[in-house]
């Protein structure tokens, strides 16, 4: 089914702050075996010159990603989750998740194109931190594969 | 930002230290819980096959974590990343045994840009498929 195009340009309301914890950033670097002491030592941040322990770059995509679950789980798009697939993602920083970020995340579908069958959907998300100051912005693309492959 | 590597000190073509990473079963179980991505591709055998797949696959954003590796080890710190953008072109297949899958990054330089930044094309292959397309990234080098 291809998805309304009426949707291409729509913004979603930020979602609540998602409060960054230094035990789930080392947490994560653990899960990917990323020894780098900037994403637990304190001390090896602020040597680098960060206020606290910073996050590994990947990381905010656990919280972009769940502010885009709001856009795909939205009826009215019309989007079947169960046939995603990740296809893209890029990030551009302007400067890293750190310890004690209150972060939201505005979505915005930048883009919805079919192609031989398959559902495609761009998704934007900016993030923010309390002050309202830009943290990153990361751009998910998602692929509905076509359901007559495997009728 | 504090990259230990100096912009004057690379040029097109630097090769950055090439890296492989294992993933097991259980590092995409523990991934899951890290990430919060329950998808059951990434641990269900039985569902894996049921939609298609060879087998369980890797997160592809596990993949994406475990390629920036090779830059931010690179450049000492990952808060010089300005930029890291990838397609998936493959995935990663990770059979239930001890070795399970090997991810293998490779990366160089590709282009000197303004304000000490550059840009780095990144390779990561599993199981001799290239597994990441368009893999790039930006950093802000000293």
């Amino acid at each position: 089914m291809a998805l309304d195009q009426s949707f291409v340009g729509r913004t979603y309301p930020p979602t609540a702050p998602y409060e960054v914890g230094r035990e789930k950033i080392r947490e994560f670097a653990e899960a990917v075996g990323d020894a780098n002491p900037a994403y637990t030592d304190t001390e090896a941040a602020k040597a680098l010159g960060h206020p606290d322990v910073i996050a590994p770059p990947t990381f905010v995509f656990a919280i972009t990603f769940k502010a885009a679950g709001e856009v795909i789980a939205d009826p009215k798009l019309g989007l079947d989750y169960s046939r995603v697939v990740h296809g893209d993602q890029k990030f551009a920083y302007t400067r890293p998740v750190r310890a004690g970020d209150r972060l939201t995340v505005t979505s915005t579908i930048e883009a919805i194109k079919s192609l031989a069958g398959n559902d495609i959907l761009d998704i934007r998300g900016e993030v923010h931190d309390e002050a309202g100051e830009h943290v990153v912005t990361a751009w998910t693309k998602l692929v509905a594969r076509a359901a007559a492959e495997e009728a | 930002m504090t990259a230990k590597i100096a912009f004057d000190e690379v040029e097109v073509g630097t090769e950055l230290p090439a890296r492989s990473f294992p993933v097991t079963r259980a590092t995409l179980v523990r991934y899951a819980g890290a990430s919060g991505d329950f998808n059951p591709i990434h641990w269900n055998e039985k569902f894996a096959k049921e939609v298609g797949l060879p087998d369980v696959i890797a997160h592809g954003m596990f993949t994406m974590a475990e390629a920036i590796r090779v830059v931010t080890d690179w450049a000492g710190d990952p808060g010089a990343v300005v930029e890291y953008g990838v397609r998936f072109t493959k995935p990663v297949v990770v059979p239930n045994d001890e070795t399970g899958a090997l991810i293998e990054v490779s990366a160089k330089v590709a282009a000197k840009l303004d304000d000490n930044r550059v840009r780095v094309d990144l390779t990561a292959m599993s199981a001799g498929q290239k597994v990441l397309g368009m893999s790039r990234a930006v950093v802000r080098l000293a």
